[in-house]
């Protein structure tokens, strides 16, 4: 395997002597200094211990909801290993390990705008406004992959009811809690945060609109949103927006984060619609995590009994 | 001393097994379990970050033995280039073999409509004929001049590896633009090595092309 000496002499070295062990130590600086800026991201999380944050506590008291998707229940450890959450880093393993330290209380939820009682919610509030339900629904995400998940809430509507918003409230305004204190990783993610989110007030009032405060029997990791989310299981994952700070009812749509971002990709709307393909991939199957076979994308995700009615009429090419 | 251990056979056998690290750490893991919860994805990340890592490395040996005077790390060029090669079928592979599971409509439907899928595989399509061509046979077929221009197709699929990535990632492009930060300074280091030496040889140049056409040399 020995190369020839006279194929190298088309190389011809043009570097004189004296400015070769300067630019040698020079080249090592670089070298070092890249391995350094790429290596800090790392360190802190092969020292990481288990973390200062808030942790998952059992909750009693739950019932049964009967209108379970009857689908397999995925592991909980990927619903807690993979997940989209922007503001503690942008790989679906981070968000397992920068949320460790993510502190969840005391938490406060504003309710306000077009409503006859403004309210501010604690998180003991919150869980006595209606009795907890475990809902196995199906979730599915933009990107194509999917899972089912045992949810802990109730109806959002109840929320709703308690707040009485007024004849104007058209849609409801959502926004994520966000501090880069607790969530340093957030200026890097490449959208603006705080994220917000929004539904139409029909759509908020449908009784599958979830009001979220728990998982797999337990509160709700913080990683996938504590503590209070919504969740949405015929729209795409990323208008169940997580750590829900404020609620607002508002006469005219609102801006929405993915939308803002790139509105030919992400719409406000977002139902999950195999017909219509994301500009940059298929909608027409999805890969439920644990499956090897993509399986195909249901119309409203499965739900179009109970939320098909709300869009007739209406071109959801235009309003995906 | 360096130079001795580089011409070692050892050396070459050495580099040889650490480029297949990244692929027995990828089979120690799916034995282990430990693709996370989306393994055909994780395998599809891996094996097309490894492609464009060998790609950088590959395009790394001519600026670092000019710089560095080290002569001898041409010995491992067509190996690394062939390991990007590698890593590229596995790659491509993942997505043919288990993301589509060889289902030829959509992946026609992939390529034809999605950016990121066409660009990743005109990437692709460029580095087969420089595998092909990598032996000593065909550099004295094809003779060094037009064998060398062939070979810059690497800079194109570099080049579309970038693009490739950018345009998959959702909205945060910093590891795309790590990659293109490092193409582009290992292209810009060739720009500059071809402009000082045009810009040294231009009276010399201009007395050859007074002699004789180089049209087809440049071709
Ligand atoms: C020069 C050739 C190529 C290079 C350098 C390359 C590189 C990459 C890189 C760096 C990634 C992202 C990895 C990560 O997120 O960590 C990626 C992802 C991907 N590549 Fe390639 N690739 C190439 C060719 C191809 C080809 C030919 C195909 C298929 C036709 C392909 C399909 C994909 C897919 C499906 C993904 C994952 C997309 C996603 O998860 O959203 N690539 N590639």
């Amino acid at each position: 395997m020995s190369e020839k000496k006279g194929s190298e002499l088309t190389y011809s070295d043009i570097t004189p002597k004296g400015a070769f062990a300067s630019r040698r130590n020079f080249l090592f600086g670089m070298a070092a200094t890249g391995a350094a800026v790429g290596g800090w991201k790392y360190l802190p999380r092969w020292f990481s211990g288990p973390g200062k944050g808030s942790v998952p506590h059992p909750l009693s008291g739950v019932a049964k909801w009967p209108y379970d998707a009857t689908d397999k229940v995925t592991p909980e450890g990927d619903v807690t290993t993979y997940n989209n959450f922007y503001e503690f880093g942008t790989d679906k393993s981070d968000p397992s390990q920068n949320a460790k330290n993510f502190q969840t209380s005391p938490w406060e939820v504003s309710v306000e705008g077009e409503v006859k009682k403004p309210l501010k919610l604690s998180m003991d509030d919150i869980m006595k406004i209606a009795p907890l339900e475990e809902r196995i629904y199906r979730h599915r995400c933009v990107e194509a992959w999917s899972i089912v998940v045992p949810w802990i809430g109730y109806s959002f509507s109840h929320l709703i009811q308690k707040a009485e918003p007024t004849p104007k409230a058209k849609y409801v305004a959502f926004q994520s809690y966000y501090d880069t204190r607790q969530m340093p990783l957030g200026p890097q993610a490449g959208i603006a945060f705080p994220y917000v989110e929004g539904l139409r007030m029909d759509e908020a009032m449908n009784p599958l609109t979830l009001l979220c405060v728990g998982m797999y029997g337990e509160t709700l990791p913080n990683q996938d949103g504590a503590p209070v989310r919504m969740v949405i299981p015929w729209k795409y994952g990323f208008k169940s927006i997580k750590s829900l700070v404020k609620i607002r009812f508002v006469k005219d749509m609102p801006p929405t984060t993915w939308n803002i971002e790139a509105s030919n990709e992400y719409g406000f709307y977002a139902n999950v619609n195999p017909n219509v393909d994301h500009p940059r991939w298929s909608q027409a199957k999805e890969r439920r995590l644990g499956e090897f076979f993509r399986r195909p994308t249901l119309m409203f995700n499965g739900y179009a009994d109970q939320v098909a009615s709300m869009y007739a009429g209406m071109d959801l090419r235009k309003n995906f | 001393m360096i130079r001795k251990i580089l011409l070692s056979k050892w050396t070459k056998v050495a580099v040889f097994t650490a480029c297949l690290v990244p692929f027995g750490v990828l089979v120690w893991r799916a034995t282990q379990g430990e693709l996370t919860a989306n393994p055909i994805e994780f395998v599809e990340h891996w094996t097309g970050d490894w492609t464009m890592r060998f790609l950088i490395i590959t395009l790394c040996i001519t600026p670092v033995r000019k710089l560095l005077k080290i002569p001898e790390l041409i010995r491992f060029r067509r190996m690394l280039g062939l390991f990007a090669f590698f890593y590229v079928c596995l790659h491509f592979s993942s997505w043919v073999g288990l993301d589509r599971f060889f289902n030829l409509h959509d992946m026609w439907a992939d390529v034809e409509k999605r950016k990121f899928i066409t660009v990743g595989f005109a990437g692709f399509l460029l580095l087969i004929p420089l595998a092909l061509t990598s032996t000593k046979g065909w550099i004295r077929r094809l003779g060094g001049k037009r064998w060398q221009l062939l070979h810059r197709a690497i800079y194109l699929a570099a080049i579309a590896g970038v693009i490739h990535y950018a345009w998959l990632v959702k909205s945060d492009e910093h590891k795309p633009l790590q990659y293109a930060a490092m193409v582009g300074v290992l292209l810009l280091w060739r720009i500059v090595v071809w402009a000082r030496k045009r810009w040294q040889q231009q009276p010399a140049a201009r007395s050859i092309s007074a002699k004789e056409p180089t049209t087809a040399e440049t071709a």
